[in-house]
């Protein structure tokens, strides 16, 4: 069985392998059992409503909350493992959060180059450079030497972008991106993200923002009291969905 | 002269005969000079020693293992349960009773002791202040939770609670005061000393307030600096 599975994985170039996923808060049962393949390339949007678990099934994909029970693979190993080396797993994974978690007290450019001068991936030259270019393609190039204070939400999430995609990651983890944005700056992100979908880059993205899932997910997920309800491409998914739930969520939403 | 201008007179001779016979004769100001320094060379070690206990009870304070919280819990709840002399006397005279060091190290590590329950609060207090997203942050990145604590929390937390260090430095000067008790001749000593050989009180005891004032005021401008270079870094 064992086998099997990992066969099929390799034949779908599976990147993230998640089986029968539960998380507990306490008593709470947040998810309650999801399995899930996302391959190379994917860009896979999650939607439900707030309180579904969709936040809590992306934390968990970096171990970011600890898993109550079932297994998650990423690369075929089995990161859920206690004994896996959690600072390794993570590095090939980028997260960006709603609340940017930008470090206030470190430029924008040690911002980027911290991680990967400290463990060394780079010598610092070859990451200062290296954020140089990130800069530039988040369009903020001469904002290397400000501090997060000085920028804009929209500038601060690009930042978060460039720093998550310093360590060259596999997969790039997106939780609610734009939320805490104003109106106005929502576009700016989006399009950086467009442009990593464009890129080839994995992506798990949650977000509210239905008309970006529409344009760039290759597959969305609605998830609904800890359970994957419905999955599809966006036509099928926002077209015509299947799930009475899905349908109630997305009358309410789009 | 008139009567007031006689009083006033009459009070600046004895003040002076005061002064003289308790700072000049018998070379009395080399004792509260020598008093300072066993004072300044106490309190600066202390705070050293403070500093260090302070962050290791603090990790224990904040791990995840129970044990490592129990200890920290019982370090910080018997040294505040108990007054400061009492804690200086058993570490003078029974926990280094028989090791051969200085004096004023033991009543160095003796406030030190002290002192690093309340750092550990404040350090406690400090790491907590930081927002969950900067840790989680420096995590997903795959820094380890010591790069993530070093690199990213503490350098946050020490801004934070710079002025609430400040003040636990100051009330550890003032602390030491009580050395005279394992026999140290800080400067409270000095001026009791001068004290009982005059049968003088007030311009000894006065003449050491001042001393302390002054110290603590030297001090307390000093850490304004730093304070100021500290916040200027936010302007940014």
């Amino acid at each position: 069985m064992e086998d099997r599975w990992k066969n099929h994985a390799d034949m779908e170039n599976v990147m993230i392998k998640v089986r029968n996923l539960h998380k507990k808060f306490e008593d709470l049962d947040v998810l309650s059992g999801i399995d899930e393949h996302i391959t190379q390339g994917e860009v896979v949007v999650v939607i439900g409503p707030s309180g579904s678990g969709k936040s809590t099934f992306l934390r968990c994909l970096n171990l970011l909350e600890t898993v109550t029970e079932g297994e998650i693979y990423v690369d075929d190993e089995l990161i859920t493992d206690p004994k896996v080396n959690v600072n390794r797993v993570r590095q090939k994974m980028g997260m960006v959060f709603q609340q940017f978690n930008l470090f206030p007290h470190l430029t924008i450019m040690d911002n980027i180059t911290l991680a990967p001068v400290l463990l060394k991936k780079m010598t610092k030259e070859e990451a200062v450079k290296r954020g140089q270019e990130l800069l530039e393609r988040v369009n903020l190039g001469e904002k290397a030497n400000a501090y997060p204070a000085q920028l804009s939400g929209g500038q601060k999430q690009r930042v978060a972008i460039a720093r998550a995609l310093a360590m060259d990651p596999e997969i790039m983890l997106f939780d609610e991106p734009t939320s805490a944005l104003d109106p106005e700056m929502v576009g700016e992100v989006l399009d950086v993200m467009k442009d990593l979908a464009r890129s080839g880059m994995t992506m798990v993205i949650v977000t509210h923002e239905m008309g970006f899932a529409k344009e760039v997910a290759s597959r969305v997920l609605f998830i609904d009291q800890g359970v994957v309800m419905e999955s599809g491409t966006p036509e099928e998914v926002f077209g015509n969905p299947q799930n009475e739930r899905t349908k109630n969520f997305l009358s309410k939403v789009l | 002269m008139g009567k007031d201008e006689k009083r006033m007179a009459e009070w600046a001779a004895n003040f002076s005969d005061l002064f003289y016979k308790c700072f000049i004769r018998e070379d009395r100001y080399k004792l509260l000079l020598s008093g300072i320094g066993v004072t300044i060379k106490v309190s600066l070690l202390a705070i050293v020693i403070g500093i260090l206990i302070g962050m290791v009870i603090a990790t224990c304070n904040l791990s995840k293992k129970k044990l490592l919280r129990f200890i920290g819990g019982v370090y910080t709840d018997v040294i505040r349960g108990t007054p400061s002399v009492t804690q200086l006397m058993i570490i003078y005279f029974v926990i280094f009773a028989t090791v051969p060091l200085d004096k004023w190290i033991i009543a160095a590590i003796a406030f030190g002791v002290n002192s690093g329950a309340y750092v550990s609060e404040i350090v406690r207090a400090g790491i907590l202040s930081i927002d969950k997203g900067q840790t989680e942050a420096g995590r997903s990145l795959g820094l380890s939770a010591f790069q993530t604590m070093s690199r990213i929390v503490v350098p946050q937390a020490v801004k934070n609670i710079f002025p609430a260090l400040c003040n636990e430095f100051i009330v550890l000067i003032k602390e030491t005061a009580i050395v005279g008790y394992v026999g140290l001749m800080d400067i409270q000593k000095a001026g009791d000393f001068i004290k009982s050989a005059t049968f003088i009180a007030f311009m000894p005891l006065i003449g050491t307030a001042v001393i302390y004032y002054v110290l603590i005021k030297i001090l307390t401008l000093a850490l304004r600096q730093v304070e100021i270079r500290l916040r200027k870094a936010d302007a940014r």
